[in-house]
Formats: C-alpha cells, structure tokens, sequence
C-alpha cells in the first residue's frame, strides 16, 4: 500500500444551529491514482466530506475534530495562503447538475480559461490553446464551437464534459465527483465514467466518486466507504463489500436496489429493525434521527 | 389478454408553430411521430426512453392534457382526442396522475387532510365531509401514512411520505387508469423500493391499469407487465418485460439494457460497447 495522498481521521462536524452530529469520526485514505467511491442514502454525509475536502463548507456547520491530511499537511491549521493553492486547484471539483454549474451567462472560455489565468497566470491567448487541448481530451468533436458557445446551447452531457475539463484544468492531485452522472441519461452516464477513467489513468489522478448508486460503484471505484448518519459502518475494496459485506446494512441496501436481470430479487425496503440497530451503533441509544 | 382499457394509435404531438382554424398544426416541432400504446384493464404497462425520447408527451397525450395533432386515444371505448374540456371532465376522476415531484406538485400552504379531501369532494365521490375524511383515514393504513400526517403541511413529510400522499391522493378517487411519470427518481432506493412495493399493492387490489414512466429499466422490470422502449418519438421496441429483457431486439433497447451498472464487478464493462447493428 503506497502512502494515502489524502486522508481523513476522526474528522467531526456538528450543525451550528443545535450541535446535531453531521459527521461522526470519519476516516478515510486515498492512495494516487486510485477511485474511492463514497455511498449512502441522502443525510449520510457524503456531501459533507466533499464540501469539507474542497474548503467550502456551509456557515452553519463546524469542524470539531479530526483532521484532513493533503500530502501529509493537516488542511485545518493551514494558512489561508497556502489553501489557496490546494482548494479548487490541487484539489478540484466535477459537480453534480451540469445544469446549474455554469454561468449561463457567460461563454464557455471564459468559465474554462479561469483558472488557468488567475492561477496559473497564462495570457489569454495561452490559455485558449490550452482549453481546446482540453476540450479534446475529454472528447469534444468541435471545440472552437463549444468554446464560444453558451451553456443552454450545449447538451447535458456536453456540458458535463466541459466540467470535466475544467476540473481537469489546473492539472489536480485529487478529484472530487461529486454524483457527475446522476443527472445524466444511462447511455450518456456510460460515457461520462468511462472519460473519467482514461484521464485519471493517464494524469494518475485519485479520484473520490460521491454517488449513491452502488452499480457505479462497482464499475469504476477500487474500494468503497459507505456511510450511515455521519458515519462510515463499512470501508474495504469493492470487490469484497459488494461480494461479502459485513454489516447488515450494507447488505440490506444492496438487495434495496432494483436489478433487470433478477426481477424477483430486488425492491426489499431496507428492514427498519436493521435501520434502528445500525442507529444504535453509530449514536448509541436515544440518539436517533 | 384482458379488455383494453386504453388505446393510442398513430399519436402525432408537435409543440410550437401555428394551429390552424381546422386544427392542423402548421410548422412547430413534431416530438411524437405516430406513437402506437395499448393499455389492458388493470395492466401496468412501462414506458422508457431517455431525455427527449418523447414519453413524458406520450403521457400527457394519453390522458388528454395536451391536444393530440394526428391519431387517436380511446378510454374505456370512447375517442378522447378531440374532446372538448368540458366534455373531458366527466372522465378526469377515472384517469388520474402521480406526480415526479411531489414538492411542487402538491399545495405547499394545504394540509394533507385538505389535499385529499377536496378531490374527493369535487368529484363527488364522498357524499360529503365525514365521509370524505372516513374515507381518507381509512386509505392512510393501507399506504403506510400514520394518521398524524393529517393536520401536517407537505414540507413537514419526508419525500417518501409526500411520493405516498400523492399515491394515495390519486388512488382515493378510484380511477380506473393512473399514469406515474418517473415518481421514485429522486428517492433513496429504500424509499424507492417502499414506493414501488406499495404501487404494486395498490394496482393489484384495486384493479388499476398504469402507464409507468421512466427512465430506469431496472424500475420498470421490478413493477411492469408490457414494456414500451422509445427513441426520438417513436416506439422502437415493444413487448413483455421478460421477452425484452431477456432478448432485446433493436439495438437501442440493447444499449439502454447494457448500460445500467449493475452491482457487480465486471472489470471490461466500461470499455466495451454493444456490437455494431448488423452483427
């Protein structure tokens, strides 16, 4: 096991409002190059871990403890300064709605040159050349028309493309997808994982892909953290959680999911026995919802 | 086969451009090109495609919500396609509708007691307030609601309960036919899975025919009897869900079938694709 270019210890976050847990001692490592799937049903938390990774937590949460370590640098005690290059440059961001992560009032050159001038301090004749190389990698047939165009002119897996190319811009250790297909249709969902997987390969990007859907999980993350209330209940290769898991949560949510290929296996509501067991273990009694 | 309930022939739809006084449409954007459906009484009958394919018009079609350009929708024997609104009315109880969202799709400022009863009431099903209410309680069992949602506003339910408020807000008027365009998308998949079960209770018990919407096949398998595959305004595959799941004939339905992930490891999955039509 080569050294985790991120990782996350005992890291807790508690809403300001009424000090209720959103994020419960979570750890988790990311080695370079590798895909960690992060799963769970919406209030899990995995949103939270994604905004805390990018810096861009809500006001109304705070940190209590833990730490998050980038390249062996604890990003909690870092000096404004030196985050600036880490959020949003050494660490990026593929967004969920393709839809609304664009300006659309601006063309998408000047969404995609950003910050290759503000960061990277390129002309902006530079980095016009550099965003069609872009474009180009993430497989764009006709990049100076989707350079000068607007986002309502391009389709939602266009627009997901040029996201990608953005987040892929500034050349990032880390990438943070957080649920990039789920607005997108199957065919074009396809698509979009399989760009994902030729640019990490080929930049040796880690990557941590936020989804819920455990049949992407399976086909493009090494290993997988699943989350219940604020808390990680399992973490290992995906292979052997989808194969054998361990906590009876983790199980159920597996056979929750419909499959077109056994019709007669899937639609089993997680049992609220498990439910309210899986609650006892991660807030001890008395502490549920 | 059972009596049909509901058939759609030659459907064309186009939006934009001009009606004429004949009621021809002139120029606009034609999003069905002659869409043929056949729904039998107490049938659940899918309908899939991705965005754009054109089966949330074909839903809207089939229940007399926008007007049909070309073809014909016949309810229960009776051609529905030309009716006039007022004329439509009379049938409006028997043909009801769950909502995708049903944040936006139920009054935010209504009690859920208010939102089911008020249909029952103008549709004169209840012979009047108490009997309304009766009949609201007694559903609320049946849908898995506790009875305290009553007096609650729809923000106050979880999006489970809201989906289950909108299920039961159609099925108390005791339609004979429901159209479900994508309800459990943006559901947990236990929640989807609680929905789904429950859809499938209620249309068995009830004897409710359903057009199902979606764009998951995996959805439509676990809750359809016949389903319909369509692309860019046409039905490109028809048939059993068994039959077409288990031997896809046009190429499209393959690709759509191909590219769900399932949950399980399949290391060449993400570069393969579908052979090419001829092979």
């Amino acid at each position: 096991m080569t050294a985790p270019i991120l990782s996350i210890s005992g890291l807790s976050v508690v809403s300001e409002f009424d000090a209720r847990p959103i994020l419960r001692h979570v750890s988790l490592d990311l080695e370079p190059g590798r895909t960690l799937g992060l799963v769970g049903e919406s209030g899990a938390g995995k949103s939270t871990i994604a905004k805390a990774l990018l810096g861009v937590l809500p006001r109304t949460v705070r940190i209590t403890e833990g730490e998050i370590l980038f390249e062996g640098r604890n990003l909690r005690i870092l000096a404004r300064r030196e985050l600036r290059a880490i959020f949003g440059d050494a660490i990026a961001l593929v967004p969920q709605d393709p839809m609304t992560a664009l300006n659309p009032g601006r063309r998408i050159e000047a969404q995609l040159t950003d910050g290759l001038r503000l960061r990277r301090g390129l002309s902006a004749g530079a980095a016009r050349v550099r965003a069609l190389e872009l474009l180009a990698e993430v497989s764009i047939a006709e990049p100076e028309r989707v350079l000068s165009a607007y986002p309502h002119q391009l389709s939602g897996g266009m627009r997901q493309r040029v996201l990608i190319a953005a987040a892929f811009a500034l050349e990032p250790k880390v990438i943070v997808a957080d649920e990039p297909t789920t607005a997108l249709d199957v065919t074009v969902q396809k698509q979009i994982l399989r760009l994902i997987r030729g640019l990490q390969a080929a930049h040796r990007t880690a990557v941590i892909f936020v989804t819920h859907d455990l049949g992407v999980v399976a086909r493009i993350c090494d290993r997988v953290t699943l989350l219940f209330a604020g808390s990680v209940i399992e973490s290992g290769l995906t292979a052997d959680i989808l194969s054998a898991p361990r906590h009876a949560y983790t199980r159920a949510l597996i056979a929750a999911g419909p499959r077109y290929d056994r019709p007669d296996a899937g639609l089993k509501p997680v049992p609220e026995a498990v439910v309210a067991q899986t609650w006892l273990e991660v807030a001890g009694p008395g502490r549920q919802g | 086969m059972t009596k049909d309930l509901l058939i759609a022939r030659g459907v064309e739809v186009a939006y934009g451009g001009k009606r004429r006084l004949n009621g021809e449409r002139a120029g606009g954007v034609k999003v069905l090109h002659g869409v043929d459906v056949e729904i039998g009484c107490g049938e659940t009958v899918g309908v899939v495609g991705e965005s754009g394919s054109g089966k949330t018009t074909l839903g809207r079609a089939l229940l007399r919500l926008i007007a049909v350009d070309a073809g014909s929708v016949v309810f229960d024997g009776r051609n529905i396609s030309r009716l006039e609104e007022s004329e439509m009315r009379p049938l409006r109880r028997r043909m009801q509708m769950i909502f995708q969202d049903p944040m936006t799709s139920l009054n935010p400022r209504h009690t859920v007691r208010r939102i089911l009863v008020e249909p029952l009431l103008f549709h004169r099903v209840a012979s009047g307030g108490a009997d309304a209410e009766r009949r609201v309680r007694g559903f609320f069992d049946r849908v898995g609601l506790p009875v305290s949602c009553l007096d609650r506003t729809p923000h106050e339910l979880s999006g489970g309960q809201r989906q289950r408020v909108g299920i039961a807000r159609a099925a108390l008027l005791e339609p004979d036919f429901v159209l479900a365009d994508e309800i459990v998308s943006g559901l947990d998949v236990s929640t989807q899975a609680q929905t789904l079960n429950l859809l499938k209770t209620l249309t068995r018990d009830l004897g409710l025919a359903m057009a199902f919407i979606s764009h998951d096949l995996s959805v439509i398998r676990a809750v359809c009897d016949r389903v319909y595959v369509m692309k860019s305004g046409r039905v490109v595959e028809e048939g059993r869900c068994e039959d077409v799941f288990a031997n896809p004939k046009n190429r499209y339905t393959q690709l759509l079938i191909d590219a769900i992930p399932l949950p399980e490891i399949d290391p060449g999955w993400l570069d393969r694709d579908v052979a090419p039509e001829g092979t």
